[in-house]
């Protein structure tokens, strides 16, 4: 694509205090166990009480989200809205699913239910701004976020495009995280996720967020970065391809490999599945400083919202902030930064983000 | 980007048949889909009617080639697709860029009901087979790995909307020369949750649906599949056919109105309409044939029609709504329609608007009542409006 992509202003909610007045937080908080869970602002500061009665709890983190990226953004109307949902609204859809099993089907009520399809967010957001451009959702497990993404970066390459809001979610909720415990993707014993990634054992911890990116086509002095690429890669062969896949994909965008500052990985604590960010670390990158994000926000399939969000705040500053990495060296003169995520070894994607 | 884009392959699969053929065949002699309720296990049974596939899912796997203990939708999915693929014959497809976007409102939410009724009274109960395919993008990820597609999936849920919006999304994959080959639509079974769910916002007619009379009652909920496939100019060399038609004009638009109505000026509505119109550079004059959302609800019908009134006054094209022979069809509808709208330019044909006796008071319009043949239809705009005020236009052009 021949337009480039800038991210104008971001909004975060995670189980990190990434939402608020400093979206750099003191300090990373920690979590014991094997759930992560957003840390949520005080809704009556950005909605109208009645609204936020309504709403479920994925619907207010990415209505407070998408509506505060905006703000940051300047931005009153964008020309789009697109958002990527792996489970979509679980709670109301669980809520709706067992009164109507337990109701036999009698008695029911319909908020739930309206609630529960997958682009409520989406639609809220519109609602909110009355907004009556393009609105798109995606729904496609861990290429939710990804296909989001290159949506608007298509729209911002299309006539008529100018501000494009997209962003994800997805939520936690006691009965999927019963359910994804039972397929085996969790920590049987309890760790700290201060030490997910040392941890060396089966599983990870779960996690969820809510986080927004105004992008544009517009260069501005106060743009937060750049984002000169993003692609997928499905179901790979083998482990050798992942890394054939990264060079390529930094041959077609004509960047050295060694002009990269920092990369972001996707490791998330469990053996098996890490050993893929291993093998790339030697493979593919030498002596590249890296740090990991999942230990911030968990594991969920749109968790590379939040790796976007952390690469994007790190090339504005140009500095990777005290409260994430602690290993890494070279804190200052970040301006360029690659993301390897995989979700499960199925999902890979890249990103690769730029000072402006 | 590339200049147009191309429809190369169609398949089907609804109330009203399992493939191309007997579609076509039950649209001309006016065999509606709905009855009583055979492979859903509902309290409703009997006292709502729906339109269901008439093959129960063991059927479904023969005709797929996928286990029958898997989702509907997937297996509804795989069927239709297959047929578009095979219709579309593009001899060195597996050297294209190949993608498959597709489209449901609840993926696996048939199996993930009976696997609730054990794990809601021990969350250690409930077979986990039952639920691995719970996420929407399940089923996408199960048909194009039997396809053979690996280079783009994607799955979008926009309620109603949702297979309009997987078409218009791979349009414009192939339009920035990102793929050479989509396979797009959408596909959804009929399930308890939805069917109470839209039980409970009481849209759901007892008897069968009555898209745009004055004395309709609301829809009937059907379920099936439906897939176009999509070529670039480039392609067009490897085909061993003509394609049907061009996709020349795809809008979305908001109507930011309401959660689950539409605004009774239509605004999203004719937005979406009048950004398909731009896109294609048609006016409304130039359109032979519209599909209508025409779900039969009070709502959507008096919404779209008005603005169909705003847009089109005073001269009207033929119109109707399938969904009197296949019901509402939620995340395939888009899909199954555009398969319609392309057959109808392929065959010069309009489909009856089945059991409109009584013309809405308020519309100056009649949508067509009979089947009819021998038409010039150039131009098929397809109209796609869901939850969340989602409102997609999609206009098919003859080449």
């Amino acid at each position: 694509m021949e337009i480039k992509v800038y991210i104008r202003s971001t909004a975060n909610i995670s189980p990190q205090k990434t939402f608020g007045e400093s979206q750099s937080p003191d300090v990373a908080v920690e979590y014991r166990g094997n759930r992560l869970t957003c840390i949520e602002p005080d809704y009556s500061k950005l909605f109208d009480p009645k609204l936020i009665r309504r709403m479920s709890r994925i619907i207010k983190m990415g209505a407070a989200a998408a509506t505060t990226c905006l703000q940051k953004a300047g931005v009153a109307m964008p020309d789009a809205i697109i958002t990527g949902t792996a489970y979509g609204c679980l709670e109301d859809t669980s809520i709706f699913l067992t009164r109507m099993i337990e109701n036999k089907e009698e008695m029911l009520t319909p908020t739930a239910f309206i609630q529960s399809t997958h682009n409520t967010v989406g639609a809220q957001i519109a609602l909110i701004l009355k907004c009556h451009h393009y609105n798109n959702t995606f729904v496609h497990r861990g290429f939710s976020f990804e296909s989001a993404l290159l949506d608007a970066m298509m729209l911002l390459n299309e006539n008529h495009y100018t501000n494009v809001l997209a962003g994800a979610v997805d939520e936690i909720t006691d009965n999927s995280h019963a359910i994804l415990t039972r397929f085996g993707l969790y920590k049987q014993k309890p760790v700290s996720n201060f030490n997910l990634v040392q941890s060396n054992s089966k599983g990870t911890m779960a996690g969820e967020g809510a986080a927004f990116f105004a992008l544009t086509n517009q260069p501005a002095a106060d743009n937060d970065a750049q984002l000169n690429a993003m692609t997928t890669f499905y179901k790979l062969k083998d482990i050798n391809e992942t890394g054939k896949n990264i060079i390529s994909f930094l041959k077609d965008q004509s960047i050295d490999i060694n002009t990269i500052d920092l990369i972001i990985t996707g490791r998330n604590g469990d053996k098996k599945g890490d050993e893929i960010y291993n093998h790339i670390a030697h493979a593919v990158f030498n002596n590249h400083q890296s740090i990991d994000y999942k230990y911030l926000c968990g594991e969920y399939p749109t968790s590379t919202a939040f790796a976007l969000w952390l690469a994007a705040g790190i090339v504005k500053d140009r500095a990777i902030p005290a409260w994430v990495g602690k290993n890494s060296k070279n804190r200052s003169s970040i301006k360029r930064v690659l993301i390897y995520n995989h979700y499960q070894n199925i999902h890979h994607s890249l990103f690769l983000v730029s000072a402006c | 980007m590339s200049a147009s884009v191309l429809i190369a392959g169609i398949g089907v699969i609804s109330a009203i048949g399992n493939n191309i053929a007997e579609s076509l065949d039950a649209l001309e002699s006016g065999r509606a889909g709905m009855g009583d309720m055979h492979w859903l296990d509902s309290f409703h049974h009997g006292k709502l009617p729906v339109a269901e596939v008439n093959l129960n899912n063991k059927q479904l796997s023969g005709l797929s080639g996928l286990p029958p203990t898997i989702s509907r939708t997937a297996l509804l999915s795989m069927i239709a697709a297959k047929e578009a693929l095979a219709d579309a014959s593009i001899e060195n497809f597996h050297q294209l860029r190949t993608g498959f976007i597709s489209a449901n409102t609840v993926g696996g939410m048939d199996k993930t009901e009976n696997f609730f009724k054990f794990f809601l009274s021990d969350h250690g109960k409930g077979r986990l087979r039952d639920i691995i395919h719970h996420e929407c993008g399940s089923a996408s990820e199960l048909v194009a790995g039997q396809l053979g597609i690996r280079n783009y999936i994607s799955t979008i849920s926009t309620a109603c909307s949702s297979s309009a919006n997987a078409i218009f999304f791979a349009a414009r994959l192939i339009k920035h020369n990102l793929l050479d080959v989509v396979i797009a639509g959408g596909t959804d079974a009929l399930t308890k949750f939805t069917l109470n769910g839209f039980n409970t916002l009481m849209i759901l007619d007892q008897e069968y649906c009555k898209p745009f009379d004055e004395n309709r009652k609301g829809l009937n909920l059907g379920e099936g599949a439906g897939y176009v496939v999509l070529v670039s100019e480039r392609v067009l060399s490897s085909l061993k056919k003509n394609p049907y038609c061009s996709l020349s004009g795809y809008y979305n638009a908001n109507d930011a109105y309401h959660q689950t109505a539409s605004s009774p000026a239509g605004t999203g509505s004719l937005m979406a309409m009048k950004g398909a119109l731009k896109q294609s550079g048609l006016s409304p004059a130039d359109i032979s044939y519209i599909n209508l959302h025409g779900t039969g609800t009070q709502n959507n019908d008096i919404s779209e029609g008005t603005a169909i009134k705003e847009l089109f006054n005073p001269s009207y094209p033929k119109m109707s709504s399938t969904k009197s022979f296949t019901g509402h069809t939620l995340g395939a509808s888009g899909g199954i329609e555009a398969v319609f709208s392309v057959l109808a330019i392929r065959h010069g044909i309009i489909y009856p608007n089945l059991r409109l006796t009584t013309p809405m008071k308020e519309l100056p319009f009649v949508p067509e009542t009979k089947f009819l043949k021998n038409e010039k239809v150039i131009h098929v705009l397809s109209n796609s409006f869901g939850f969340g005020g989602n409102c997609s236009s999609l206009i098919f052009s003859k080449l």
